[in-house]
């Protein structure tokens, strides 16, 4: 199935104020790879996942999902195959329910009404937050925010998943069940992270990125070996991959 | 009044909205078509009743009572507007000077009979209004109108409005509450701090609303909103937009606090 591709072609983008947040970028990503997206604060990480479902236009160079480019005429059928998962949770949730926030995506694709019940109750069952449907969005936890976000999201199953940073606010165990989530989901994904420790769960590959250009791209136990680079992005090792004497000598 | 406050009262009545009374189980539909009627038979008294307006404080009174509201704290919200209301009515016995009954030996000029009267229709009108909503939440009327088939585009401005007050109440609270932490003081912030917290507040405003635009987007919205919602239009619904709109216009039609004035004054004698 070559239709989940997510090919970035010589990607740039200044934003209105001058600041030049994406120069450069290109990567390809293949049908059912799972990648992260590192990078300090500020490297463009967000400004990049945002062109993938065509919410932001390219300065220069072109975006390609499934091996032809984002197009107006091409925008609600991109949209619908890739899910975005943004990084404010509250961007997210518009609606006056938590039911109707999730219920939202299924119904502008015209899902017949009475599936509607069914799909969104799945996709809060996965998240773990079926008891919030009938609750108001504007009055949730910001990690019940950031389950709903997603659920909203997987209700209308994407091919092709896009989370920016989806585990910011969640507690160790909402963090767990979401990855156990992701790790069941085949299709593409694509994270943006600074959870170097989830990237090891998910993600063979890691493209870092710095000052909106990528500096690395490949297997992310190999880079995250790589002090250096590292540093260079803010990061540090998984608490995983770091050597602790202390705590060796007891095992 | 401050941001958090009115923030806390939005909230306070969308709870409200989700209590579970027989009034709050009735169809949407069926209290807005209610609830429109009363308002036009409340204005369309002529501008010097009084006495026959006050049996009309009976639907709004049934409501509160039947669905367990908080009758203070929503007449309070009513007062909160009514000075604007006052303001505009107080023409009335500036202008209007002519005497039309004397009581207690003195005369009461037709201004300010007019004057009481719109005061009257204003706490009728307004109050239901807000009792509609705490009975019903906005959301439930927003998607009674569009069964209704109220125009979409209509429906939909009134959604993001409220959506987006919201929107700008969490944002200002949030500033005013980085503000307070940061000033080290319980004094008042000067102008010039105001002016520009309220520039700053808009273009946070504007972000928002266009990050939101662009999640409405990501996820197939393509210009209207659906709700999905199994209303059913049951015998209590039938029952009552059939009562008190033919209670509306009897009371339109004879004078009952009047006629029950009567009746006490030939039991009293
Ligand atoms: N709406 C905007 N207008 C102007 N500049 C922006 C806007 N959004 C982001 N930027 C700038 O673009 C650059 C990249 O920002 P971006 O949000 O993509 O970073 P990020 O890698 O997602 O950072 P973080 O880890 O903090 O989320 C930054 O320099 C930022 O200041
Ligand atoms: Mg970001």
């Amino acid at each position: 199935m070559s239709h989940h591709i997510v090919e970035v072609k010589d990607l740039y983008f200044t934003y209105h104020d001058g600041t030049p947040a994406i120069r450069g970028v290109s990567f390809r990503i293949t049908h059912g790879e799972s990648v992260a997206v590192v990078g300090a604060n500020g490297a463009g990480k967000s400004t990049l996942l945002h062109h993938l479902n065509g919410s932001i236009v390219p300065k220069h160079g072109e975006v390609r999902i499934g091996d032809y480019p984002i197009t107006k005429e091409r925008l609600k059928e991109v949209r619908r195959t890739v899910g975005m998962v943004f990084q404010n949770p509250d961007d997210q949730l518009f609606m006056p329910r938590v039911f109707d926030d999730v219920a939202f995506g299924p119904l502008n694709y015209g899902l017949p009404s009475n599936e509607i019940e069914a799909r969104v109750d799945k996709a809060l069952a996965e998240v773990g937050a079926l008891d919030l449907k009938n609750r108001s969005s504007t009055r949730l936890s910001a990690g019940e925010k950031r389950a709903v976000s997603i659920a909203s999201v997987l209700a209308v199953s994407p091919d092709i998943l896009v989370l920016d940073e989806p585990n910011s606010d969640l507690d160790p165990r909402a963090r767990r069940r979401l990855i156990e989530l992701l790790k069941t989901f085949k299709h593409t994904k694509i994270i943006a992270t600074h959870d170097l420790d989830m990237v090891l769960d998910l993600c063979p590959r890691t493209i870092i990125l710095a000052e909106g250009k990528v500096i690395a791209d490949g297997n992310s136990l190999e880079i995250f070996n790589n002090e250096k680079l590292l540093k260079r992005s803010n990061l540090e090792k998984p608490l995983r991959m770091q050597e602790c004497p202390d705590f060796g000598k007891q095992k | 009044m401050n941001i958090g406050s009115v923030r806390d009262d939005a909230l306070y009545m969308d709870e409200l909205s989700q209590k579970n009374s027989p009034i709050h189980r009735l169809d949407p539909r069926a209290k807005i078509i209610a609830s429109v009627f009363f308002i036009f038979t409340v204005l369309s008294f002529n501008r010097y009743e009084i006495f026959a307006l006050i049996s009309f404080f009976a639907f709004p009174v049934f409501l509160l009572v039947s669905a367990e509201l908080p009758v203070w704290y929503l007449m309070k919200k009513v007062i909160i507007i009514s000075p604007v209301v006052i303001l505009i009515a107080i023409f009335n016995p500036i202008f209007d000077r002519e005497a039309i009954f004397v009581l207690a030996g003195t005369e009461i000029s037709a201004g300010w009979v007019s004057f009481l009267s719109i005061l009257i229709r204003f706490f009728l009108t307004a109050g239901s209004v807000l009792i509609l909503l705490a009975c019903t939440g906005f959301y439930e009327v927003c998607m009674a109108l569009e069964r209704m088939r109220v125009p979409p585009i209509f429906v939909m401005q009134l959604l993001f409005l409220y959506r987006y007050i919201f929107v700008l109440l969490d944002e200002g609270s949030r500033m005013v509450r980085a503000h307070a932490l940061r000033s080290f003081s319980d004094k008042h912030m000067g102008m010039k701090t105001f002016g520009s917290m309220l520039g700053n507040l808009l273009l946070r405003t504007v972000d928002r609303a266009e990050r939101i635009n662009c999640a409405m987007l990501a996820r197939g919205f393509a210009g209207s909103v659906t709700m999905h919602r199994r209303i059913k239009f049951r015998a209590s619904d039938v029952l009552f937009v059939a009562l008190w709109p033919v209670l509306f216009i009897l009371m339109r039609k004879y004078n009952f606090s009047g006629l029950i004035g009567n009746l006490l004054l030939v039991i009293v004698k």
